[in-house]
């Protein structure tokens, strides 16, 4: 099992062929990707529209720890995590 | 409508089931390709009779409007349609993620920019094998193989995301490892290692396609390997083939449940091969709306839901998960589509399928009926013999 590791410095982006989509049928946000539909819940929601190949991992936490007022440390970690993982399913590029 | 009737007091109780995920678009039954599993019916839909361009646009719209998410353009051969850039702008316009699935033959590189440019999501392509030679055979057309890898060469050059299909059979199951290598060679971020249903073309060749026992097994473990080697590269997707299965799979997520099929003609199908359901009567995009058909239509409501299951399905506790498993493979095999999947071990026809399978993979292999216009009841032969006997 290799772990993904996120720097700091990274730019997430999704790629082509995946889409963060408002469902006004279903009243609920979607991330759809090939073949699959997923359920991000609202900071999920917030950290992927963050993810635009401009901003920086670093710059992203920054963000939600201002707009959250919440402490960086926790920050940080919840978004490497969920990028490590969405990067895994390859539903995020991490350049 | 103009009914003027008093609603049936049942009808209007029921609740409107939720909408669909995804929508599967057989744009036409054209295809260069004559793979001997093709998922299309063995009677396959003539150019003639195909959709015209605006009532599939329109069809396309009512799916996003109804809450469609994804739409499969497939076929046959979906590019073998001259409105195809026309019908994915569409799709793209009214809100769908597009995927188109494809044989990547016959499809020019401006096309397959056209389509780039229109919106298009995504691009599955077929793999038949790794071996060009065998993969040429499986796909009945000479040079199909070298053709995909150019093609693949250019939905990465073109920046669209790609998935590589591979149907596996007895003909490709050794060489799992090597398909799986050849996607990622193709820079594919997903691969599908789909074992064979036995539905359609594929039922009739379940005795050339159907591997051994040990030959899944073998199978599963090398896609657990892979899958665990290459997280973070590419995503491994597998299919099971339910022969030698425990449990039923939820076909298609349960009828009349998240997915549903639209034929070249317009008829609404709950999944691939529901026409083998003989007394179902289906409806036609052309005579309702799709909204009503997914809701209304005789045939949805035929298996929706729980309330048709026999026992052992009634009181299953995974009645809600796996649905009574697929309704055209219980027809297939028990002779009642009503009956548990056999694939599910409580079904008392599960020894039945088992024993099939086990009978079909040892079996000499005859000759592939290859998926062709007019080609059924083995009546049309195609003189090619494939290489080898199956490995053991």
């Amino acid at each position: 099992m290799t772990d993904i590791e996120v720097l700091s410095a990274a730019v997430p982006k999704l790629p082509r062929g995946v889409r963060l989509r408002r469902d006004e049928v279903r009243d609920q946000w979607l991330l759809l990707a090939p073949e699959r539909v997923l359920h991000p819940d609202p900071v999920a929601v917030a950290v992927l529209e963050r993810c635009d190949g401009v901003r920086t991992v670093d710059a992203i936490v920054d963000d939600l720890a201002t707009a959250y007022a919440a402490p960086r440390e926790t920050i940080e970690a919840d978004v490497k995590k969920m990028l490590a993982d969405l990067q895994a399913k390859r539903v995020l590029d991490l350049d | 409508m103009n009914d003027m009737t008093i609603p049936n007091p049942i009808e209007a109780a029921r609740v409107a089931p939720p909408a669909p995920l995804g929508m599967l678009a057989e744009l036409t039954h054209r295809c260069p390709l004559s793979c001997p599993y093709c998922s299309n019916p063995v009677e396959l839909d003539k150019r003639s009779g195909e959709l015209d361009t605006e009532t599939w646009k329109r069809v396309f719209s009512e799916a996003a409007a109804m809450g469609v998410l994804h739409l499969h353009l497939s076929g046959g051969e979906p590019t073998a349609r001259k409105d195809i850039v026309e019908l994915t702008a569409h799709a793209v316009q009214v809100g769908l993620y597009t995927n188109l699935i494809t044989s990547g033959i016959g499809v020019a590189r401006e096309k397959l920019e056209e389509l780039a440019n229109a919106g298009l999501d995504h691009v599955q392509l077929s793999i038949q094998d790794a071996e060009a030679e065998n993969a040429d055979k499986i796909a009945g057309l000479k040079g199909a193989h070298s053709r995909k890898r150019i093609f693949a060469g250019w939905v990465l050059e073109l920046g669209l995301p790609l998935t590589i299909n591979a149907v596996i059979h007895r003909g490709n199951v050794e060489n799992i490892e090597a398909l799986v290598n050849m996607a990622l060679e193709f820079g594919a971020r997903r691969v599908e290692i789909a074992h064979s249903q036995y539905y359609g073309w594929a039922l009739e060749n379940r005795r050339q396609l159907m591997p051994t026992r040990d030959q899944v097994m073998r199978a599963a473990a090398t896609v657990e390997r892979l899958r665990d080697e290459l997280k973070g590269k590419l995503v491994i997707d597998a299919v099971v083939p339910d022969y030698y299965a425990k449990r039923p799979k939820p076909c298609v997520g349960g009828w009349g449940r998240q997915s549903l099929n639209v034929t070249p003609q317009g008829k609404v199908l709950p999944c691939h091969a529901a026409e083998t359901i003989k007394h179902l009567e289906f409806d036609y995009v052309t005579d309702r709306s799709l909204p009503d058909i997914w809701a209304n239509s005789s045939s949805f409501e035929a298996y929706r839901g729980t309330s048709w299951m026999k026992e052992p399905c009634t009181s299953c506790p995974r009645k809600e998960i796996d649905f009574g498993g697929c309704r055209c493979q219980a027809l297939a095999i028990a002779g009642d589509p009503a009956q548990a999947d056999p694939a599910c071990s409580l079904s008392p026809f599960h020894a039945k399928i088992t024993a099939l399978a086990i009978k079909d993979a040892v079996a000499d292999a005859p000759d592939y009926i290859y998926r062709r216009f007019g080609a059924t009841s083995g009546n049309a032969r195609v003189q090619i013999t494939r290489n080898g006997a199956p490995a053991e």
